[in-house]
């Protein structure tokens, strides 16, 4: 036996000492040695499978040259991995043109197979509603989709704008991305509820883009302060509106006097129902006040407060309003019902609350107190009709119904006043009872004891 | 004259004179011990209080999961002296379980299981059976969400019991999930068979104990002075039920027993689920215990040792036998105070988690 061999026997090390793991290391080498290499190993395999063609049905010779490129060349093949076109199936050159088959660099961008390269932003639009324009296609990938954008892009201040030669306004790609284009429905695309503002922001929160044009860059910070920008941040809830659900999207632009209340009406059905109804419409058209936004303001639009209705200090209704005058009085009417309505369910609540609390069953005049906050919500609906009568048609059986529920409460608390008393009798008469047998067993036994 | 007639008529059909003459011989051994010996007329008693309010709240309730909820509510807030009932039905119940425990653990701290009082003992640990089976059953009744999630959690325990436990969660469940099935269910055992499961079996009971006379602890044999059943003990009985009354109206009303909030399916299950007192030390055991104990699921041990003890305390006259040696019989009264001690302690800690 080799020196070496008794070493790996355990007898000795190579200072001829005995070795205390030698051979038990000795085994586990061919154990270790592939768990370290693992690692390394998936590394390499999926570096290597990401330089793949992505789609490799086909042969795509732009993939396989731009990946290997640094910096922008190479980024449209980097991103097209997520983009949607790419994964119906499309390749570079169904957008580009080009031979992709071709490994040649000059065969490949040969012009006379239509090679485009990079278009223009004034060409972005028809570059894009090449395909998006034709219903015939478009419906083989998404029959729901509309193929209207480009048109609608056209009617758009950025469309007007780059009609004009403007290049730097935004085109398709400014708002949906190069290369990477996700579905809308793709919680990372740009386009996304929850990123839409975001998007817009890119260019309309910065001052110096947009001093170009003379608008406002604050309309994202004033956003974000919204009860829109809550609603859809804090609850994630996606039906509330941002940016392009009162601008539009492909045809954005600033409504104008006469299409606020529309828009605001798409969502706030009621209140636009009764404000075009109510006597402010025909003066507001007069004034030329931008119907909701008068008292709502547009993009910080702060959650209601019955403090904007009355004549008290505060109130968004004096400051047309003078006192004594029609409106005044319908604006302090109309706020006092409300104040009411408040007043006597948090009062109603407070007395039932109480009897709860003493182990009375109040869960049915609770429940029907409900209603009355059903017509808290509705009467604040009704200040758009700016009649205190109309008001008073919800307003009134709310009172009625916190009247119900404070008596409940009463009749509660008199029940366990009663309760409590019938109790004490009771316990004095059985106790007396005890008393009686009591006796009855001492006088049974002082004539017969135990 | 006719009241002797109506006497004489019955005599020739009952024999009441023979009643009589047991009753009148029947006497109470005293001795300083003979404070448990009412107990179990308590537990009687509170069991006929059972049986008139669960009668009584029988004439509005409703069985079936739409309207469960809102018939206890009529009787507690609509019916003259529904909450008193309902109340009272509550409150008993959980009286009836506590006295019906002092009784169990007097007689056998006692030994009063000894031979030949080993079949009263049977009898006994089946009817506590029995009551916590009215207990888990008539908690669901009311169909409030603590209710239906704390049955769910009860008869999901159920089920883990290897081999039988699925069908028998099934069974009690009325299906794969508490629903309206298992509110019908439950109802059924509530109302029908452990009322009929109950009187046979305290017939049983109370005969056998008429039959063998109170059982004097050891201690006390041949020093013990006695008393009359009739008149003497059943006047102390009857002081001791009136003061139970006292108590339950007491408890009804100043801490009327809680509805709760309507048993909704799709709810979240509340925080705090936990079941009646009764079981709260089986649940916290069935809680401390690690998800494996060897290769066994570790609640699936639990419960088949739960089983095993129930098993042991029903056959306890039959291991700690009379004639045996006097230090193995103290062995088993330590194993009863381990075992009144190890309820106390994590029915203590269940409450306080």
């Amino acid at each position: 036996m080799n020196r070496r061999q008794r070493v790996c026997d355990g007898r000795l090390d190579m200072k001829g000492q005995r070795p205390r793991r030698c051979c038990g290391f000795s085994r586990l080498r061919f154990v270790v040695g592939p768990l370290v290499l693992l690692p390394f190993l998936i590394i390499i395999l999926s570096s290597y499978a990401n330089a793949q063609n992505p789609n490799p049905q086909k042969k795509n010779s732009c993939y396989e040259c731009h990946i290997n490129l640094e910096g922008r060349f190479g980024d449209p093949a980097r991103l097209i991995k997520n983009d949607i076109h790419y994964s119906q199936g499309l390749l570079c050159n169904d957008c580009h043109g080009g031979d992709p088959t071709q490994d040649d660099k000059n065969a490949a961008k040969d012009v006379r197979k239509g090679f485009i390269g990079k278009p223009k932003p004034t060409d972005i639009p028809a570059f894009c509603g090449k395909c998006h324009n034709d219903a015939a296609l478009m419906k083989k990938y998404n029959p729901a989709l509309r193929v209207d954008q480009e048109k609608e892009y056209l009617t758009s201040v950025h469309g007007q704008l780059l009609k004009k030669g403007e290049q730097s306004v935004a085109t398709c790609v400014s708002c949906h991305g190069v290369h990477g284009i996700r579905a809308v429905s793709d919680p990372l695309a740009s386009v996304y509820p929850l990123n839409v503002a975001e998007t817009c922001a890119k260019c309309h929160a910065s001052a110096d883009y947009m001093s170009k044009f003379g608008i406002p860059s604050n309309q994202y910070e004033k956003y974000k302060r919204s009860v829109h920008a809550a609603a859809l941040y804090d609850r994630q809830d996606l039906s509330a509106p941002t940016c392009n659900d009162c601008h539009g999207n492909h045809g954005a632009t600033p409504p104008g006097i006469a299409s606020v209340a529309n828009v605001c009406g798409q969502c706030h059905v009621r209140q636009a129902e009764l404000f075009q109804a109510s006597p402010h419409k025909t003066v507001f058209d007069n004034l030329q006040y931008a119907e909701c936004i008068k008292c709502h303001s547009n993009h910080d639009i702060a959650a209601p407060q019955d403090s904007m209705i009355g004549t008290a200090q505060g109130s968004l209704c004096i400051t047309c309003h003078k006192p004594g005058d029609k409106g005044w009085v319908a604006a302090g009417e109309m706020r006092s019902k409300i104040d009411q309505l408040l007043a006597g369910i948090a009062r109603s609540q407070e007395i039932l609350n109480r009897a709860e609390r003493a182990g009375m069953e109040v869960s049915r005049p609770k429940f029907d107190l409900r209603e009355a906050t059903d017509a808290v919500t509705h009467s604040r609906v009704l200040i758009h009709s700016s009649s205190p009568a109309e008001l008073d048609k919800v307003a009134d059986p709310g009172l009625s119904v916190v009247a119900k529920a404070y008596q409940a409460g009463q009749a509660a608390l008199a029940e366990l006043r009663y309760r409590r008393k019938g109790l004490a009798v009771s316990l004095v008469f059985l106790l007396f009872l005890a008393l009686l047998v009591y006796l009855k067993i001492k006088e049974i036994e002082r004539r017969q004891p135990v | 004259m006719r009241i002797a007639a109506i006497k004489k008529w019955f005599d020739e059909r009952l024999p009441l004179q023979t009643i009589a003459e047991v009753a009148r011989e029947k006497e109470i051994p005293l001795h300083r011990q003979t404070i448990w010996y009412y107990f179990g007329g308590m537990t009687l008693f509170l069991f006929t209080v059972q049986v008139v309010t669960g009668i009584l709240l029988l004439l509005y309730y409703r069985p079936n999961s739409e309207s469960a909820f809102e018939s206890v509510q009529f009787i507690i807030t609509e019916v003259q002296f529904g909450w008193l009932i309902r109340s009272i039905h509550s409150w008993s119940a959980n009286l009836m379980i506590a006295t019906l425990f002092i009784h169990m653990f007097s007689v056998y701290f006692m030994k009063s299981y000894d031979r030949p009082r080993d079949l009263t003992w049977v009898s006994g640990v089946f009817l506590l059976f029995v009551a916590i089976c009215f207990g888990f059953s008539g908690y669901l009744l009311p169909w409030n969400k603590l209710a239906f999630f704390a049955t769910k959690v009860g008869t999901e325990i159920a089920g883990v019991v290897p081999v039988v436990g699925r069908p028998m969660l099934r069974f009690l469940r009325g299906g794969d999930d508490v629903t309206g099935a298992t509110l019908t269910r439950f109802f059924g055992f509530h109302v029908a068979i452990l009322p009929a499961t109950a009187t046979a079996l305290i017939v049983v009971h109370v005969l056998l104990v008429q039959l063998h006379g109170m059982h004097v602890p050891a201690k006390y044999e041949g020093q013990a002075r006695r008393m009359k059943f009739f008149p003497n003990f059943l006047l102390r009985d009857l002081i001791g039920w009136i003061l139970a009354i006292a108590v339950l109206a007491a408890l009804a009303a100043i801490f009327p027993w809680e509805l709760g909030e309507k048993a909704d399916a799709f709810a979240p299950a509340p925080a705090g689920i936990r079941p009646e007192w009764y079981f709260l030390f089986m649940f916290q055991t069935l809680k401390y215990l690690p998800a494996k104990i060897l290769m066994f699921d570790g609640e699936v041990v639990g419960i088949l040792a739960f089983g095993l003890g129930a098993f042991v305390w029903l056959i306890i006259p039959f291991l700690d036998r009379t004639d045996s040696h006097p230090r193995r019989r103290m062995v088993f009264t330590i194993f009863g105070i381990v075992v009144v001690l190890y309820i106390a302690v994590f029915t203590i800690i269940g409450y306080l988690t």
